[in-house]
């Protein structure tokens, strides 16, 4: 042990002679801020707008099926277009995996701030409830592409492939990459409803239904396909409502 | 030089360190020239996944933080713990086991991540497996430092050793809590936190990864490398403890400055701010606590190339964390944030300021570990022009870009119409991407230099046999 010939004359010295102090002085200084601005985020109502505003969630999930699929492949649908934020369905879900793998998040953000050019350009800035069932958040902090919380419908679903295929076929300007491999890999079914029953554990609201539907739903659809039919739910989920102010 | 080190002191595992984070700048920075370019020319991501843009852009930043920077880090705090407590590391086979798990996390990145194996979470890739690895390791590395300051000759714990510890703890929590996540496959998992608790806790880590691993832990390098380069004590003792508190205390709270004007709740990003401008007090008096610790000896500046590096990085550090706190203010944010502004506010730090440090405190090292000089002083000095000329060209890009794109989006023509549509900004970005993409490789150039003099001034010490005479000097008490 060291040899503390010197007595020390402040705290500040007592911590600078005894390195278990200093540790535990420095670990509680260090815990301060992220405890004050994060656990807040998780027991304050107001933080997700539908406690105030319930509708803009879908009411029946995880006691229903958001979709199933019947005998002859078609699929139907409990959860109607508009009818509230909900967990992503198995297409959906495989859609947002391979956007995670790619890596879009690196050049598109998922977050419309309340300012009038943002709303003209992508349309109602973006509520925290809609993003509720991303694990993780998908929010980005740069746009070397364009917004894409609010780019569903805005395209048809062949405009995405083509771009997704090739980018600067459709806009010359455009410094995105070509996405030809999502071509010819299938999303497998079985994997999915691995996916689905993990985010159950970690508190998404999927119903037997949506997980046993899981396989059906995939079924023959290629990586292009669920991206885009994840690219096509963003922002569409909820209808919101111009007049009411979600946030202050 | 104090002769029989090499037998008291563990320098074989700081020299691996130093080597190897050498090997990491080069390869970090070459991986950034690349993905700049493909920026500026995107038929360079030649169809192919494995080296498209977004699978790549992780690659970048792992290489440069946690290689480059780990290595850096490890490598340094191992040899001043040393040096300033008068003791041999704790424990050798733990120092060793630090040195190996890092590389193969280094490995497992360089594979997993072109193959899209992503947990998704900005400079927080790495998928579960990794990241148990990485828990594991930077314990063993924070266990064997405390270990060491537990065992040490010295009476009082040196200044450079608070910060390393204060960035050892920091990283402990943020990465914990940061990575929790369920795994749904062997390389898939799902973060425990979504939406908005995501973005705070992702942020919390996000802007602490650059506050503690990317400052404190480089503050712990400054604290050490610029008094013993410039024989000259620490400027003000009193401000090193200033500097340290209000640094380990007000870092935490910045992450919610990168979510202003976005769904996290108003107070948040608010307080976020607040504190982030608060920090301009501290950080700046740490940059005069450098630079201050040359008074009176300011001509060795026109002699010592590493003295250089070592005061531009501090000169960049003051100038990142003046710009920072700008940056979180919501006026200028609303400007700023989604902008190329930010990616240069972050090279300015990363290849000022970090790199400029590191660069210095492994010449220094250099000389002192294979006890011979550089194989070449020119091209030290050639190595400082071309990273600060490549800096300065990749950060005045990125203004330019930035700035403009931020004023590009919110433009109205006379009919009160948005005046550009998005990719008419994406347009105008080329030619700052093509001159940032040059800056990138002014930069590069200068990296490859340095690890030529690196590897001569290895093969000098061996054709000279002075390391291996160090080694056979008994050790001092």
């Amino acid at each position: 042990m060291a040899d503390h010939n010197v007595k020390p004359k402040s705290f500040q010295e007592r911590m600078e002679v005894n390195i278990w102090l200093l540790l535990v002085v420095t670990a509680l200084v260090l815990s301060v801020g992220g405890l004050v601005e994060i656990v807040p985020l998780f027991v304050m109502k107001d933080t997700m707008e539908h406690h105030r505003y319930p509708e803009i969630v879908w009411a029946k999930a995880g006691q229903e099926a958001i979709v199933t699929v019947d005998e002859a492949g078609k699929p139907a649908w409990n959860w109607k277009a508009g009818g509230g934020v909900r967990p992503y369905t198995a297409l959906e879900l495989a859609g947002r995996d391979i956007y995670q793998r790619e890596g879009c998040y690196l050049c598109h953000s998922q977050m419309v701030r309340p300012f009038r050019d943002e709303k003209e350009r992508y349309g109602h800035y973006s509520l925290a409830s809609e993003s509720m069932f991303d694990h993780p958040m998908q929010w980005g902090s740069k746009r070397t592409g364009p917004d894409l919380a609010r780019v569903g419908g805005k395209y048809s679903d062949e405009w995405h492939r083509q771009h997704l295929r090739a980018p600067r076929s459709l806009v010359p300007e455009s410094v995105m990459p070509n996405y030809p491999w999502l071509d010819d890999a299938y999303v497998d079914g079985k994997k999915m409803q691995v996916h689905l029953r993990g985010l159950r554990a970690i508190g998404v609201p999927y119903a037997d239904a949506d997980i046993e539907s899981a396989p059906a739903l995939v079924e023959g659809k290629t990586e292009l396909d669920a991206l885009v039919n994840y690219l096509q739910v963003l922002g569409t989920m909820a209808v919101l409502d111009e007049s009411t102010a979600y946030r202050e | 030089m104090e002769s029989g080190l090499e037998r008291k002191y563990n320098f074989d595992v700081v020299r691996w360190f130093t080597v190897m984070a050498v090997v990491y700048l080069v390869v970090g920075a070459l991986v950034g020239v690349y993905i700049a370019s493909e920026l500026a020319w995107p038929w360079l991501n030649f169809d192919s996944p494995y080296i498209s843009f977004g699978r790549l852009r992780p690659v970048h930043t792992n290489a440069v933080i946690f290689a480059f920077g780990g290595c850096t880090l490890m490598g340094t705090a191992f040899y001043t713990v040393q040096r300033t407590c008068g003791v041999r590391l704790w424990s050798d086979k733990l120092a060793w086991f630090v040195f190996w798990g890092w590389n193969a996390i280094i490995v497992l990145a360089v594979i997993t991540l072109p193959l899209g194996l992503t947990q998704s979470k900005e400079y927080a890739e790495l998928e579960w497996p990794v990241d148990i690895l990485i828990a594991v390791v930077w314990l063993a590395f924070t266990l064997n430092f405390i270990m060491t300051i537990a065992i040490r000759k010295s009476s009082h714990i040196y200044v450079s050793n608070w910060f390393y510890l204060g960035m050892m703890v920091m990283i402990v929590y943020l990465h914990v809590v940061n990575s929790m996540a369920i795994p749904v496959g062997l390389f898939k998992s799902y973060s425990m936190f979504s939406g908005v608790q995501d973005a705070m806790i992702q942020w919390w880590w996000g802007h602490n990864a650059v506050g503690f691993y990317l400052t404190a832990g480089f503050l712990g390098i400054m604290y050490y490398f610029v008094p013993k380069q410039a024989g000259r004590p620490v400027y003000s003792y009193r401000l090193s403890v200033i500097h340290f508190w209000a640094l380990m205390f007000g870092y935490v709270w910045l992450g919610a400055h990168h979510l202003q004007y976005t769904a996290l709740p108003d107070w948040t990003g608010s307080l976020g701010a607040a504190v982030s401008i608060a920090m301009i007090i501290p950080s700046w008096g740490g940059a005069v606590n450098g630079m201050m610790t040359l008074s009176g000896a300011w001509d060795r500046l026109r002699t010592d190339y590493v003295l250089r590096f070592l005061i531009i990085a501090l000169a960049f550090y003051a100038m990142s964390t003046f710009e920072g706190p700008v940056m979180s203010l919501k006026t200028v944010n609303a400007l700023s944030h989604y902008t190329d502004w930010t990616v240069g506010h972050v090279h300015s730090g990363a290849l000022g300021w970090v790199a400029g440090i590191s660069i210095g405190a492994i010449y220094h090292l250099m000389t002192r570990l294979f006890h011979t000089e550089m194989f070449s002083e020119r091209l030290v000095n050639f190595h400082f022009w071309t990273a600060t000329i490549g800096t300065v060209v990749y950060i005045v890009a990125m203004w330019v870009s930035g700035i403009m794109q931020g004023l590009m989006w919110r433009a109205y023509d006379e009919y009160g119409t948005l005046a550009y549509t998005f990719v008419e900004s994406v347009d105008a970005m080329h030619p700052y991407y093509a001159m940032r993409a040059v800056g990138g490789m002014i930069f590069l150039l200068g990296a490859i230099v340095m690890l030529f003099n690196v590897l001569m001034t290895v093969r000098k010490s061996v054709s000279e046999g002075s390391l291996a005479k160090a080694r056979t000097l008994p050790a001092a008490a």
